[in-house]
């Protein structure tokens, strides 16, 4: 009990943090970072879409990883189990949410430097094929029997892992158009050091946003297994009764 | 040196056991197919009926068909392959063939290998006989090297056949399976796919050269065979 006090009191800091840094960084973004040379205030979705977008890539891992933990523990310690996919269930959500706005907000981007609101190229598409794969595999988790969804996911996110490297290097070879990475990509690349506290700030609030959606969501897949569980025990315990 | 002998002995022995299961999974899905021949005979109208749908959807020149020729072939294999793979564990749920499969000793993966190399059989017979209306109907000679032809059909069929069988196996027990294979096979198999349309419009167009695609398919392969030899059993007594 005093337990779920401290964690409770954790989550609210942590919460009220969160929200914090983001007004902050908000605040940066659209205020106080200077406005762009050529592409003008549009320029500041920048701030919203390339954070979401690195961590969109990043949660994907945390899946990948409480999978195997799943995998491996299933058999021996099926408690402990349970736990790692409650963690592998929360992250692939969690990178839904935060593929499905670096589409969005790079989609809105394109339509005013671009002109246009999408076009097949090669991060673009790998962008979506990772919303894809992690669509699908909340799918298979809503549509598969109970009992056994949990080794089935494990076992389709060991496969979407696997499968994202070589979509990222097919699709490349594919083709090209999205603008070379701004930090990394080349001796032009980079931001203006007046810029960088806004990105700064933007990707902790948002880092900080999604590491709390992940914790909420994992509790509360923790309570729903937990009934799960006192169900089953009480049926059990009801039908024994019967039969005495 | 007769333990080395004797080892050694035992290894053979437990590969040639497990090519033998194999071997016996896959004549029971052979005999299977010849005495009922559901899975070819659909698969071949199926994709007969895709051919034709796209030559009305884009009534092609004989330049334009070179360049979505390839494309075509695969969609309409795929969905053909997609109706085979959904009937190919089904048949094994009749008389809880699969419970008393899952109690034998026999290793999980042979059987897997041995529906997979079936389905992969069915499929090749479907494109071979699939081949001619398809040439007839879009007007087709390839400007590239023809004969790469041969090495990315069961490249690209195998890349297909085998995931495919893999998560026809995973889809089973869900809520509408039917729906559920192609939701999941359809993501994870995008590279192969884009390999395998690529490999084939450059064969076809002649226009830029196929060597990076066909090797994109065979390190597919090698890596999703061997993930799905891996985890099936996983998959076979997941509960």
């Amino acid at each position: 009990m005093r337990h779920t006090r401290i964690y409770r009191t954790v989550g609210l800091v942590w919460f009220l943090l969160t929200v914090a840094a983001i007004v902050y960084a908000t605040r940066l973004a659209l205020v106080v970072a200077p406005t762009e040379a050529t592409m003008g205030n549009v320029q500041r979705i920048f701030y919203y879409h390339v954070p979401t977008s690195m961590l969109s890539l990043l949660f994907p891992y945390v899946n990948f990883v409480a999978s195997l933990f799943y995998l491996g523990w299933r058999r021996r310690n099926p408690m402990r189990a349970l736990t790692a996919d409650a963690v592998a269930i929360a992250s692939a959500e969690v990178t839904v949410v935060y593929s499905s706005i670096c589409l969005l907000t790079g989609m809105l981007w394109g339509r005013a430097v671009w002109g246009i609101w999408w076009t097949w190229d090669a991060r673009l598409t790998s962008m979506l094929l990772l919303w894809l794969l992690y669509v699908s595999y909340l799918m298979l988790r809503k549509l598969s029997a109970t009992g056994q969804t949990q080794t089935l996911a494990a076992v389709l996110s060991v496969f979407a892992a696997i499968d994202v490297p070589i979509v990222y290097m097919s699709i490349q070879w594919w083709r090209t158009q999205h603008p070379a990475p701004v930090f990394g990509g080349g001796p032009d690349s980079g931001i203006d050091p007046s810029m960088m506290p806004a990105f700064g700030w933007n990707v902790l609030g948002w880092a900080m946003w999604g590491v709390f959606l992940l914790v909420f969501r994992y509790s509360l897949e923790r309570r729903r297994q937990e009934t799960e569980q006192e169900a089953a025990r009480k049926s059990i315990e009801g039908s024994m009764e019967i039969a005495q | 040196m007769s333990r080395v002998q004797t080892e050694l002995g035992d290894e053979m022995r437990g590969l040639r056991s497990y090519i033998g299961c194999v071997w016996c999974h896959l004549q029971k899905d052979l005999r299977l197919e010849w005495r009922s021949r559901d899975s070819i005979n659909g698969m071949l109208f199926f994709s007969l009926l895709v051919v034709v749908v796209f030559s009305i959807a884009f009534d092609p020149t004989a330049a334009m068909s070179r360049q979505i020729a390839g494309g075509i072939l695969w969609v309409a294999l795929l969905f053909a392959s997609i109706t085979a793979l959904n009937q190919a564990w089904t048949r094994e749920l009749r008389n809880r063939v699969l419970d008393a499969q899952r109690m034998s000793p026999a290793p999980p993966s042979a059987m897997f290998l041995g529906k997979a190399l079936a389905n992969f059989l069915f499929v090749v017979i479907v494109e071979i006989v699939m081949a001619l209306p398809f040439l007839f109907f879009y007007n087709l000679h390839a400007l590239g090297q023809g004969w790469l032809i041969l090495a990315i059909m069961p490249l690209g069929t195998w890349a297909l056949v085998c995931n495919g069988t893999f998560f026809a196996a995973l889809g089973l027990r869900t809520r509408n399976r039917e729906l559920m294979l192609p939701l999941i096979l359809f993501p994870i198999s995008i590279p192969a796919l884009l390999g395998m349309m690529q490999a084939t419009t450059a064969v076809l167009t002649g226009e830029f050269a196929p060597d990076p695609w066909i090797r994109l398919l065979v390190a597919y392969n090698i890596i999703f065979t061997l993930v799905c030899l891996l985890l099936f059993e996983t998959v076979l007594s997941a509960e």
